[in-house]
C-alpha cells in the first residue's frame, strides 16, 4: 500500500552495482542546478539600467526647490541580469506548482492559469479606479457578478467587497457589528473568541476597541455550548467563530450558538478561512451567521504570491447590511450596475455605512481571478470541490492514524484538514523536527503548533487539487518521518539536509535585527 | 472538471479506505437541516475554459482601457510603463504559487526578494527600515496613525490631517479612528497655489500624536516637509509623510531626509498596474531604528543557517498577531508579497539612473502639458510647483467636462468634485497627471478638446 507509483520505482535510487557519489566542494558554492545568488546590492550598479529612457534635458524645473540632491542608493541591473537574478532566486522557493503543499488552514490549492490570463485583459488590468463610471461598466459588472455568487453561496443578504485580505475583512465585519450596536445605543465591550482561533481574530477585536475573552472548548474540539451560554450577557457584542474550526471539525452546534448569541443581543462573526470545506454544501446564512469574510485566495484559488495580495470580501446578514462600508456596487431594476460611494449613498438607501476600509474598490485583480474560477466550476463543480477536499483530508487522517496521534479522530470524520499531535514521539524529537525532515522528502511542512489547543499540533490540508497518487506518496513520506520521530532518530534534529539552506538562526535575526542592506558590507 | 484530479474510481477506493459508505457520511457533523442536497439553485453549472474566457472578455470589452485613451488620471494611481520582464518574473510558479515564507529553508527566493525590497523602499524614503509591505497606501496611512498612537502610549489622542491629504486616505483614517477614540482634526482643502503649511502648523498642539501630510499633495503641490517636521517635533508630535507617487522621489528630496518620522505610501507606480484600484502595494518605513518594534506588518531580516551560510527569515514576529494575538501591533496577516516582488523587479531594472531619468521625463512632460493646457482660454494652472500632477481651474464644471470628453476617448483627469463630493467651491478643479506614457499628441488632443468644450 502507498507505493509511490505502481511499479514501485523510486526516483534517485541507484541502479544496483553503481555507487552514488557525494562530491567535492565547488569553487562557486553552487551545486549544479542548485545555484547561489548574491544580493542585488552586491551585483548591481547605480549606473546600470535595464530600461531605456531619454537623457534628462535641461529645461523647466517646477519642483519648487525640493530637488533631490544626494544619491538614493539604488543599484540597477540590465534586463538579462535581472531575469537571471530572479529566476535563480525563484528556484529556492517551494510552491504549489512543485508539489503538494499541506499547510492546514492556508488552503494551498492549484492556481488555474486561465485566471492569470483573464486578470491581464486590458479592460481589467489597465483601468483606473477613478475613471468615469460609464467607462468601467464591465469592471463594475465583474464586482457585482462575483458579489452575487458570494451572496448565493453563503445564503447571506449582502457583501462588502472592498476589504483587502482576510484580516481586513474581519475588521470590516467587526466594525459592522460595532456600528449596528452603536446605532441602537448599545455599548458592549467584549468579543468572545475560542482559544483555537486564528491570531487575527483576537487582534482584530482588540484593534476595533473590544476586550477579548476566551470561549472554552469541549473534549471533542468544539465550542462548549453550555459554557458559552453561561458567559453571554449584555456586555458581549458578539462571538468570532471559525467554522469548520481550526481543528478541522464542523461546529455541530453552530445554529444553537447563533441563536443563543442573538437572544443575548449579540452578533455572530464567522471566520471564513475554512469556507472551502463547505462551499456548495452548507450556507453559513442558514446557520445564523451575521458576518463572514471569504479569503478569495483560499476558497477561490487566487494565488498566494509568497504572502499576498489576498482579498477578503465580507458577506453580511440583513441586520448588518445597512452598515457595510463604501464603496459597493448595486444593480438596479433596469439591469445597470452602479457604483455606490459617499456622494450617492442616499440614492441607494445606504447612509448608515460605517465608513471606508480602503482608497478604492478592493482587489479587482483578485475578483476577476475568483470569478473565472467560480464560473469554471459552477454550482455543481463547487460542491464537488468541497467534497473532494473533505475526502482527501479524511483519506490522510485514516491512512496515518495508526502511526500519528489524531486527537479528535475518535469524534468522527474531519472536514478539509486532518489534525495530528506529537503524542508518541520520542522525548527529544519535536513536531518541528518532523516538519523539517518532510522538507527533505520534497514537501513543504504542514501547519505546525496551530491550533494552540493541541500539543505539537500538525494540521494537514491537502486540498481537492491533489490526485490519489500524489496523496499516496505524501502519506508514504509522512509515515516514514513519523516512524523516525517515534523511534527517536537523532538525524531528524539537523534536518533539512537537502534544502537550499539548513535551519536558520531566528534568535540571532531577532536579537540583532538586520533589516536592510548596508553598503559598508561591500569590501 | 479540469481542476479536479480524482476519478470516480479513486473516490470510491478512498471511501473504502476511510470506511465511509458515501461522501455524505463525511459531512455527518453538518446538521441535516443545513445540508444542501444538490447544487444551489439558480446558479450556472460548470463551464469550459473557452467559454469562461469568452464571458470575461465580453465584460472586459465594456471598459475603456487607459492605453486606448488619451489618459490623464492620477490621484493615487498612476499609469506607468511596466517592463515585460516584470510580469514574466511574477508569473513564475515558484513566486506566484508560494506561501508566506514561514519555512525559510525552502523560501529563500521570496525572503531575499523581501530583504532587497525593504532596502529599496527604505532608501527611496530616506528611512532606516521599511517593512515587507501593507495592503495599499490608504491602509498603510491608517496603520501609521495607529503606530503614532502607540509611540505616544495613548497619552495623545489628536491626529492632525492636512486638508490636502488624499480624501480617501483621510476617510479611512476617520473611519478607523471612530472605533479607537482618536480625535481627527481635518480641514477642507483650499485652492491655493501653495499648500497652507502655516495653517497646518497652527493646528499642532501638545495633545497631537501625529501630523499627516501628503507629499506631493492631492493637488500636486509640494508642502515644506522640513518646516512641518520641525514644528511637529517642537510639540512632541510625529510627522507622518504620505507619498502616492514613488516615481516623484527620483526627483524630489526624500521625506525621511526632510525629517518625517514615519513614511508611508502607495507603491503601485513601480511595477504594479492600475487594475481598477487593487491589488496595490502599501509601503511603510520609519526614519529611526528605535521605532522598529512599534511597526506593523512583516519584517524580513538577515541571519545565518546552521552551516554558516547567509540566509533570510521573517523576524521580530513577536509584534504580530499570530504570536501576540490581541496584543499585536496590528491585525494584518497577508501583505502584498507579489506586488512587492513586482516593485522589486521594476526598481532593479530602473536602478538609480533609470529612476532619475524616469522622474525627469515625467516632470518634463508634465511641465509641457501644464504650459500647453494653461494656454487654453478658460483654463488656469493652480500650482506654483508640482512633479507630474497638477490642478487646473476650468471656467466650467470639471466633472461634467470629464464625462463629456470620454465620448472622444479622452480620460481628462480626476475632477475635484469626484474626490471631494459636497465641496461646491472645488467644482471647477481638475487634477491632471502626466507620465512617461503620455505623448505630446495626447496633450494636444486634450488641449483642443478643452478649447472646444470651454468655448
Amino acid at each position: 500500500m502507498n507505493a509511490p507509483n505502481a511499479s514501485g520505482w523510486k526516483p534517485g535510487t541507484p541502479v544496483e552495482g553503481h555507487n552514488a557519489m557525494s562530491g567535492p566542494d565547488t569553487a562557486t558554492g553552487n551545486r549544479a542546478l542548485m545555484l547561489e545568488e548574491p544580493l542585488l546590492f552586491e551585483i548591481g550598479h547605480a549606473e546600470t539600467t535595464g530600461v531605456d529612457l531619454p537623457e534628462p534635458q535641461a529645461g523647466a524645473n517646477r519642483l519648487g526647490g525640493f530637488d533631490r540632491k544626494d544619491p538614493i542608493g539604488l543599484p540597477g541591473l540590465s534586463e538579462p541580469e535581472t531575469v537571471r537574478h530572479y529566476t535563480r532566486l525563484s528556484r529556492q522557493n517551494y510552491a504549489i506548482d512543485l508539489g503538494l503543499f499541506p499547510l492546514g488552514s492556508c488552503t494551498m490549492k492549484h492556481n488555474p492559469r486561465l485566471n492569470e490570463k483573464v486578470a491581464r485583459m486590458p479592460g481589467f488590468a489597465d483601468v483606473h479606479p477613478l475613471q468615469p463610471v460609464d467607462t468601467v461598466r464591465g469592471a463594475l459588472e465583474v464586482i457585482n457578478e462575483l458579489a452575487h455568487w458570494l451572496i448565493e453561496l453563503t445564503g447571506m443578504q449582502g457583501v462588502a467587497m472592498s476589504p483587502k485580505a482576510g484580516a481586513h475583512g474581519e475588521l470590516c465585519g467587526i466594525l459592522c457589528i460595532r456600528a449596528a450596536l452603536e446605532a441602537r445605543g448599545d455599548a458592549r465591550e467584549v468579543i468572545l473568541v475560542p482559544e483555537s482561533a486564528h491570531g487575527t481574530n483576537p487582534a482584530t477585536a482588540a484593534f476595533a476597541g473590544y476586550r477579548v475573552e476566551d470561549i472554552p472548548a469541549n473534549s471533542d474540539g468544539r465550542v462548549d455550548l453550555e459554557a458559552l451560554k453561561a458567559r453571554l450577557g449584555p456586555d458581549v457584542a458578539g462571538v468570532m467563530i471559525t467554522n469548520p474550526n481550526t481543528c478541522g471539525l464542523f461546529e455541530r452546534d453552530m445554529k444553537a450558538i447563533s441563536d443563543a448569541v442573538h437572544e443575548a443581543g449579540g452578533f455572530v462573526y464567522c471566520d471564513g478561512a475554512n469556507f472551502n470545506a463547505i462551499v456548495g454544501k452548507v450556507r453559513p446564512g442558514d446557520l445564523g451567521v451575521d458576518a463572514m469574510h471569504i479569503n478569495l485566495h483560499k476558497t477561490f484559488s487566487t494565488p498566494h504570491g509568497g504572502g499576498g495580495p489576498g482579498s477578503g470580501p465580507v458577506v453580511l446578514s440583513e441586520a448588518l447590511c445597512p452598515y457595510g462600508p463604501l464603496p459597493f456596487t448595486a444593480r438596479t431594476r433596469d439591469g445597470v450596475v452602479h457604483l455606490v460611494e459617499e456622494e450617492n449613498a442616499a440614492e441607494f438607501d445606504h447612509t448608515k455605512a460605517f465608513g471606508r476600509m480602503t482608497a478604492f474598490h478592493g482587489q479587482m485583480g483578485m475578483f476577476t481571478r475568483a470569478l473565472a474560477y467560480i464560473l469554471s466550476h459552477g454550482a455543481d463543480g463547487l460542491k464537488q470541490v468541497s467534497e473532494d477536499a473533505v475526502l482527501n483530508a479524511n483519506y490522510i487522517l485514516r491512512s496515518l492514524e495508526d502511526v500519528l496521534d489524531a486527537p479528535f479522530g475518535h469524534s468522527g470524520p474531519c472536514m478539509h484538514e486532518a489534525l495530528f499531535s506529537d503524542k508518541g514521539f520520542a522525548d527529544d524529537v519535536s513536531t518541528l523536527d518532523l516538519a523539517k525532515a518532510l522538507i527533505d522528502e520534497g514537501y513543504h511542512p504542514m501547519t505546525m503548533y496551530f491550533p494552540l489547543v493541541v500539543h505539537g499540533a500538525m494540521l494537514v490540508e491537502p486540498t481537492e487539487t491533489e490526485s490519489k497518487a500524489a496523496l499516496d506518496q505524501f502519506i508514504l513520506a509522512l509515515r516514514s518521518v513519523a516512524e523516525r520521530a517515534i523511534a527517536g532518530d537523532e538525524t531528524l534534529k539537523a534536518a533539512p539536509y537537502y534544502a537550499p539552506r539548513q535551519r536558520l538562526d531566528e534568535t540571532q535575526a531577532a536579537r540583532k535585527p538586520v533589516l536592510a542592506w548596508n553598503d559598508a558590507n561591500l569590501t | 472538471m479540469r481542476y479536479l484530479p480524482l476519478t470516480d474510481t479513486d473516490r470510491s477506493d478512498m471511501l473504502d479506505t476511510i470506511g465511509a459508505p458515501d461522501i455524505d457520511a463525511l459531512f455527518a457533523d453538518v446538521p441535516e437541516a443545513a445540508r444542501l442536497s444538490g447544487p444551489i439553485e439558480g446558479l450556472p453549472m460548470h463551464a469550459s475554459e473557452m467559454s469562461v474566457e469568452k464571458h470575461m472578455r465580453r465584460l472586459s470589452k465594456k471598459n475603456l482601457a487607459a492605453s486606448d485613451a488619451a489618459f490623464f488620471l492620477g490621484a493615487g494611481a498612476y499609469k506607468h510603463h511596466i517592463p515585460a520582464s516584470v510580469d514574466h518574473i511574477i508569473q513564475r510558479g515558484e513566486f506566484l504559487t508560494a506561501y508566506t515564507p514561514y519555512q525559510p529553508e525552502i523560501a529563500q527566493g521570496t525572503l531575499q526578494m523581501l530583504f532587497e525590497f525593504q532596502t529599496q523602499v527604505a532608501r527611496l524614503y530616506g528611512c532606516a527600515v521599511a517593512n515587507a509591505s501593507m495592503y495599499d497606501g490608504s491602509t498603510a496611512c491608517w496603520e501609521a496613525v495607529a503606530m503614532a498612537g502607540r509611540v505616544a502610549r495613548g497619552k495623545k489622542r489628536k491626529v492632525v490631517l492636512s486638508g490636502a491629504l488624499h480624501p480617501h486616505y483621510a476617510e479611512v483614517v476617520r473611519t478607523m479612528a471612530k472605533f479607537t477614540d482618536d480625535e481627527i482634526a481635518g480641514a477642507p482643502p483650499s485652492l491655493t497655489a501653495r499648500p497652507d503649511d502655516d495653517g497646518l502648523i497652527a493646528r499642532i498642539d501638545g495633545d497631537t500624536s501625529c501630523v499627516v501630510v501628503q507629499y506631493p499633495d492631492i493637488l500636486g503641490r509640494l508642502p515644506d516637509l522640513a518646516k512641518i517636521a520641525e514644528a511637529a517635533h517642537d510639540k512632541g508630535a510625529l510627522l507622518i509623510a504620505v507619498n502616492t507617487e514613488p516615481v516623484a522621489l527620483g526627483a524630489i528630496a526624500s521625506p525621511g531626509e526632510l525629517g518625517a518620522d514615519i513614511v508611508v505610501g502607495e507603491g503601485q507606480s513601480i511595477g504594479v498596474g492600475l487594475q481598477f484600484g487593487g491589488p496595490y502595494l502599501g509601503l511603510f518605513a520609519v526614519r529611526d531604528e528605535k521605532h522598529v518594534r512599534m511597526m506593523p506588518g512583516r519584517l524580513c531580516g538577515e541571519t545565518v543557517d546552521a552551516g554558516g551560510k547567509r540566509g533570510f527569515v521573517l523576524t521580530l514576529s513577536t509584534r504580530e498577531q499570530h504570536i501576540r494575538r490581541e496584543k499585536a501591533t496590528s491585525n494584518i496577516c497577508t501583505n502584498s508579497g507579489l506586488c512587492a516582488l513586482a516593485f522589486n523587479v521594476h526598481m532593479t531594472l530602473l536602478g538609480e539612473k533609470g529612476l532619475r531619468r524616469l522622474a525627469m521625463e515625467n516632470h518634463r512632460l508634465a511641465c509641457f502639458a501644464a504650459d500647453r493646457l494653461a494656454k487654453v482660454p478658460g483654463v488656469k494652472l493652480l500650482n506654483d510647483a508640482f512633479f507630474n500632477e497638477f490642478t487646473l481651474l476650468l471656467d466650467g464644471d470639471a466633472r461634467s467636462i470629464v464625462r463629456e470628453l470620454t465620448q472622444q476617448d479622452i480620460l481628462a483627469g480626476v475632477s475635484l468634485a469626484r474626490l471631494f463630493p459636497g465641496h461646491d467651491a472645488l467644482s471647477n478643479g481638475l487634477l491632471v497627471a502626466v507620465t512617461e506614457t503620455t505623448t505630446e499628441e495626447d496633450v494636444e488632443t486634450l488641449a483642443s478638446a478643452l478649447e472646444e468644450v470651454l468655448a
